[in-house]
């Protein structure tokens, strides 16, 4: 299964998440430098994380018009599976290609730090190798992981189970001390209504070892290979 | 006719603003006793060269604010165009 990741000036993440793909999972992998629009055939896109345009103006803004973000919406459109991770959810975000917005943290620092995800949705390509509620370990990295929807765009994610994962406490538990930056409803990851295209803040390229501190991650990129093993 | 644009984003009134938050407690424990509420916000200055006629200038600088300088899933912006 070919993975294709893209490369913003700023971006930071990108040999992370190669790294875990080629070596961990043993999957080939293409590199997509962001002026280029050939997006060479993948099975699955990732945005990784970083600081693409060095945040300028609001995380993802600059990004969204990088010559290959049209060509990552054109095959999201067709269906494609895109993973936006960190600043790749940003930039998702911003592009108009998931709902909603990354705010600045609740208490305003930046942080990078081990937190507990429980995931809410198993029958998506990301999470389908999950159990429902199935609680992860995965670190976050960002000073702008408060998401924020408006009334009746919550009400929407709701009705159409687009909430994928919240931060929760080690056993699963949704309280306001488990919500590290303020997220509305402790939204840590969502997908759009056709299910293809998903964003998360916490890092799934960074903990897919156990040197690492965590192997959880590896149950999303297990996901998404499982995913497309059945379309193939 | 040269033209300079000032355009102001703001947090729609339903978004939370940490930092503004922030800066109201300081503004209070300072001795501003009478400040009840900050907004943080980013000023942006445009600059148009060329002759454009206001209506076109206008046009562009809202579909600018709309596109780029503004997130409309959280903001809300406004501008004044003054003659150069």
């Amino acid at each position: 299964m070919k993975f294709s990741i893209t490369v913003f000036p700023g971006s930071n993440c990108d040999h992370d998440c190669e790294y875990v793909l080629r070596e961990v999972m043993g999957q080939p992998v293409e590199m997509i430098w962001h002026k280029d629009t050939d997006l060479k055939k993948p099975d699955c896109v990732l945005i990784p994380g970083g600081f693409s345009y060095g945040d300028y103006l609001r995380t993802g803004a600059i990004a969204r018009f990088s010559p290959v973000m049209k060509s990552v919406a054109d095959f999201a459109a067709k269906g494609g599976l895109v993973i936006g991770v960190c600043n790749g959810f940003q930039i998702l975000c911003e592009a108009g290609l998931l709902p909603g917005a990354l705010l600045r943290n609740k208490g305003l620092k930046f942080i990078c730090q081990n937190v507990y995800v429980r995931v809410e949705q198993t029958d998506t390509p990301f999470t389908n190798a999950c159990r429902p509620g199935q609680v992860l370990k995965i670190p976050i990295a960002h000073g702008e992981g408060n998401y924020f929807i408006d009334a009746d765009g919550l009400k929407k994610l709701k009705d159409n189970r687009q909430i994928v994962a919240r931060y929760c406490d080690e056993k699963g538990g949704l309280t306001a001390d488990s919500n590290p930056n303020g997220s509305l409803d402790s939204i840590a990851g969502i997908c759009n209504e056709k299910r293809n295209v998903f964003g998360m803040m916490p890092h799934p390229d960074r903990s897919g070892e156990t040197i690492l501190g965590s192997q959880d991650g590896k149950f999303i990129w297990k996901s998404i290979l499982n995913s497309l093993a059945v379309k193939a | 006719m040269n033209w300079h644009v000032s355009v102001y984003v703001t947090l729609k009134p339903s978004v939370m603003d940490p930092q503004g938050a922030t800066v109201q407690r300081a503004l209070n424990q300072m001795g501003y006793k009478g400040v009840s509420g900050v907004r943080m916000g980013k000023f942006t200055e445009l600059e148009f060269e060329g002759g454009l006629p206001e209506a076109e200038v206008r046009r562009q600088a809202d579909e600018i604010c709309d596109k780029l300088l503004a997130n409309p899933n959280i903001e809300s912006y406004r501008f004044t165009v003054e003659k150069k």
